[in-house]
């Protein structure tokens, strides 16, 4: 059954290259577009940008929260139904239309530029807030080059009798990242000053990028050789660790055990597919820049189905590995929470030592609490549940930052791990930059908003220097605050609203059978059944019910955030306050201009070609090389 | 007479006895735990490790109070199987008297460490109960050492950026050269080719000068 629904698009061969333009273009290896060196280059770019801190920190959670070993089922479905069709798709084409995401959709349809507009707005404010996160791991990764770690060890206070207060009150690394680290004062409106060290962080964090990304792909091809392998070479070398160490079973099993329950609850599926979308990195514009560097007849349903195997199963291995880590760490505060228990016992009542262990811990305190319950009492004895420490904070920065560092200072030879730990996340954080990075500065070079004489390195230095000066946001005393608010909404709906456009816009506006027939040209075949049903149908509807639901979630639920307040009753866990009425301009600012930049520059256009029309003709006689052009089409 | 020597042998564990009780008003109780700290190569606790306690906290009393106290003038008592006991300090001079809490807490977080190698001990399983242990502030050095790093991967990224720049900025250079030497290549090639191809080329009508002059 095919679906004849095209919507009209007239002048659509003049804007594209046609295929013996692309034949002609393969040949002479003509423009001056930039090329991959080997296709070694081009995967790997593409495996790096996909590739990135949310399978390392947010994929792990997701699994554990959401029945284990169960929540594969919703991720691996939902892969093969939305990712996979989706890659192929930016892959396709970029690759077909040899433009970055603005001139592609240009060229679909004049309208459709804002599209690519959208696209250029996120990726550059998501590379803001995401190169803050580069910042603060560059700051983790120098203070690793000390033994013993400076988290790993409370300051003394005033008078030297005792822990600085914070402290002492919750742990040595939360006092490291919340006080150290960020010095983040209580509340989002309070901005204090920049944090000088910050700000050296994200210098040195946007100096590096900028030297990978000075000459576009040529640079960062070379890079990409580094920042692409390494990350899995490290995740090995913990792997090895994490499975000497005790406890570290538990974590895994804990992870994958499952719970089909979790299956019959929808926001299992929604969190599965807006994870698989956001793993992608898609709607960025970045992975159409990359593949339109390819040569035309590279096979890019390939590509699309390695790339989405490689980030799946990396999703997986990075969750073992975090996991096994994490039972290790659950295990340690176990057994300590068990070990502070029996010393208490044994200092009340007077046992020898090792008399009281973890196996009758339990007939132990029975008997005692039935001869001397005043006492047992007395002591305020905690519970030790595995699983709670299992589960505690473990996504988003929290793991990186808290727990995982917690761990690490237990392990023997911590300044090893610290320093191997922080390199790969800086890897994989990089290497998703690069794509953030092509995805602003391709669309600036398509819309010609610079002159064409300035050199490429100047772009890059511009595009750098004007994220740094944003991102100086993040140094300031409340910059963790600002951080989660571009997260939640700069990252997340205009991505999914853009998404869901890119597909309309190709099936539909751009049409599915000039779309097939490009295929057949650039890889050989037409695309099978398996594409045309999730192209046309499938995907959009999953990308349409995903859009839906987050934003329903996002309008009911109410606005408040989480903060670090010493005053605050539940200290050392955060408190929730709700955000001050000004951040509703900034949520608007940061998810609805880009999303809104799609329909206000197609109504742009459209005023543009009504009121223009009229002199459409006159205006143009006026120039030299018009005259001559009509002559010419007078002699012909 | 043999019951008055018997009186006096039996005078100072009597007043030992009533001196040194469990919470006694200068007494400190203390907590060792051998098996946590040493393992394996944990001792035993019996009278022989007991002496050599009460010379540490003599040792500690002595240096402190600079006056020469003896093993004798520290009483230990209500020992435990836990490893717990109370101890007092008598006073060298007057044996009936107990020298005053403050003092003895001065002298045990002077001498702490000492106390602490002699029993192959530390602060935390040699537990003096009130007494806090001395901190030790976590080294600071001159330079933090992650300036130092900074600097480090500064100084290389600013480098490979001056690299890049000076070799794009050189390869220009050369691509001028190249593409001026190409011009005059190509003026020679299409001539030899025309030559070759329809008779003899008239260089008469040739232009050496790409643009016309004005």
């Amino acid at each position: 059954m095919k679906l004849k629904l095209k919507l009209p698009n007239p002048g659509l061969d003049d804007r594209i290259p046609s295929h013996g333009d692309l034949e002609r273009m393969e040949k002479d290896e003509a423009g001056d577009r930039p090329q991959w060196d080997n296709k070694a280059q081009y995967l790997l770019t593409c495996v790096g940008f996909c590739v990135g801190l949310g399978n390392v920190w947010r994929f792990p959670y997701l699994c554990q929260s959401h029945g284990g070993g169960a929540f594969m089922i919703p991720f691996l479905i939902l892969l093969v139904l939305e990712g996979i069709p989706l890659l192929h798709l930016e892959f396709a084409i970029g690759q077909r239309l040899r433009k970055g995401s603005v001139g592609v959709w240009r060229s679909i349809n004049p309208y459709l530029a804002g599209v690519g507009i959208a696209s250029m707005l996120v990726s550059f404010l998501v590379g803001v807030y995401y190169n803050t996160i580069m910042a603060w791991i560059m700051w983790y990764l120098f203070n690793s080059f000390q033994d013993p770690l400076p988290w790993s060890q409370c300051p003394l206070n005033a008078n030297r009798t005792g822990y600085v207060e914070e402290c002492a009150r919750s742990t040595t690394v939360d006092y490291f990242w919340y006080r150290e680290t960020l010095n983040t004062s209580t509340a989002i409106d309070e901005s204090g000053g920049l944090q000088w060290w910050m700000v050296l962080s994200l210098i040195a964090a946007w100096t590096v990028l900028y030297v990978c990304c000075i000459r576009g792909i040529e640079t960062t091809g070379k890079a990409v050789y580094i920042t692409s392998t390494l990350p899995y070479l490290v995740l090995t070398i913990f792997l090895v660790r994490g499975l000497t160490l005790k406890g570290s079973t538990e974590g895994i099993k804990y992870l994958f055990t499952p719970d089909v329950n979790e299956l019959m609850n929808p926001s299992t599926w929604l969190d599965a597919g807006a994870q698989v979308f956001y793993s992608f990195s898609l709607a960025f514009g970045g992975l159409i820049s990359f593949s339109s560097y390819n040569s035309v007849h590279n096979n890019c349903e390939q590509d699309a189905v390695l790339i989405s195997i490689i980030n799946g199963c990396t999703s997986v291995y990075s969750a073992t590995v975090i996991y096994s880590i994490i039972g290790f760490r659950a295990t340690q505060k176990y057994d300590e929470c068990f070990g502070d228990n029996i010393l208490k016992l044994m200092n009340a009542f007077n046992y020898p030592e090792n008399n009281i262990t973890q196996s009758n811990y339990n007939e132990i305190l029975t008997h005692l609490n039935n001869t001397s319950p005043d006492v047992i009492q007395g002591l305020s004895l905690q519970i030790c549940d595995m699983q709670t420490f299992l589960s505690q904070g473990v996504e988003g920065t929290g793991l990186a930052f808290i727990v995982f560092t917690e761990a690490i200072i237990e392990m023997p030879i911590s300044p090893l791990w610290a320093v191997l730990f922080f390199i790969m996340l800086f890897c994989l954080g990089l290497s998703t930059m690069f794509g953030s990075i092509e995805g602003v500065i391709a669309p600036l070079l398509d819309l010609k908003l610079l002159p064409r004489s300035w050199p490429k390195e100047v772009i890059s230095g511009l595009t750098c220097f004007a994220s740094l000066a944003l991102g100086l946001i993040f140094a300031l005393r409340s910059g963790n605050y600002w951080l989660a608010l571009f997260d939640n909404f700069a990252g997340s709906i205009p991505l999914l609203v853009i998404g869901f456009f890119e597909m309309i816009s190709v099936v539909y506006i751009y049409g599915m059978d000039r779309f097939n027939k490009d295929l057949e040209f650039m890889i050989g075949h037409k695309p099978n059944i398996f594409w045309q049903a999730t192209w046309r149908v499938i995907s959009p509807l999953i990308m349409i019910f995903i859009l839906i639901f987050y934003f329903v979630t996002q309008v009911t639920k109410e606005l408040t955030y989480l903060v670090w307040d010493q005053e605050a009753e539940s200290f050392p866990t955060l408190a929730e306050r709700y955000y001050p009425q000004w951040v509703y301009v900034m949520i608007f600012i940061l998810a609805g201009v880009p999303s809104l930049a799609i329909p206000v520059f197609a109504l742009y256009k459209l005023i543009q070609r009504k009121c223009c029309k009229k002199d459409y003709d006159d205006s143009t006689v006026d120039t030299i090389s018009a005259k001559i052009q009509m002559s010419d089409k007078m002699k012909l | 007479m043999l019951g008055r020597i018997v009186f006096f042998l039996c005078l100072p564990s009597v007043l030992a006895a009533q001196l040194c009780k469990p919470n006694a008003a200068e007494g400190f109780k203390v907590r060792l735990s051998i098996k946590t700290a040493l393992g394996d190569k944990a001792y035993e606790w019996n009278r022989n490790q007991r002496f050599l306690f009460q010379a540490a906290i003599a040792f500690a009393m002595s240096h402190h109070l600079e006056l020469e106290f003896n093993v004798s003038n520290i009483l230990v008592c209500d020992e435990t199987p836990r490893v717990s006991f109370w101890f007092v300090v008598t006073s060298p001079g007057d044996p009936s008297r107990l020298v005053g809490k403050e003092s003895v807490e001065l002298a045990v977080r002077e001498s702490r460490s000492r106390i602490n190698n002699i029993l192959l001990l530390n602060d935390a399983t040699l537990e003096f109960v009130g007494v806090l242990p001395t901190l030790t502030a976590p080294v600071k050095p001159a330079t933090p050492s992650w300036l130092i790093v900074f600097g480090v991967v500064i100084g290389m990224v600013g480098a490979g950026i001056v690299f890049l720049l000076v070799s794009t900025v050189v390869q220009k250079k050369r691509k001028k050269n190249e593409v001026a030497e190409e011009e005059d290549d190509d003026e020679e090639a299409q001539m030899k080719r025309t030559a070759g191809n329809e008779g003899i080329y008239n260089t008469s009508f040739s232009e050496y000068d790409r643009n016309t002059q004005m």
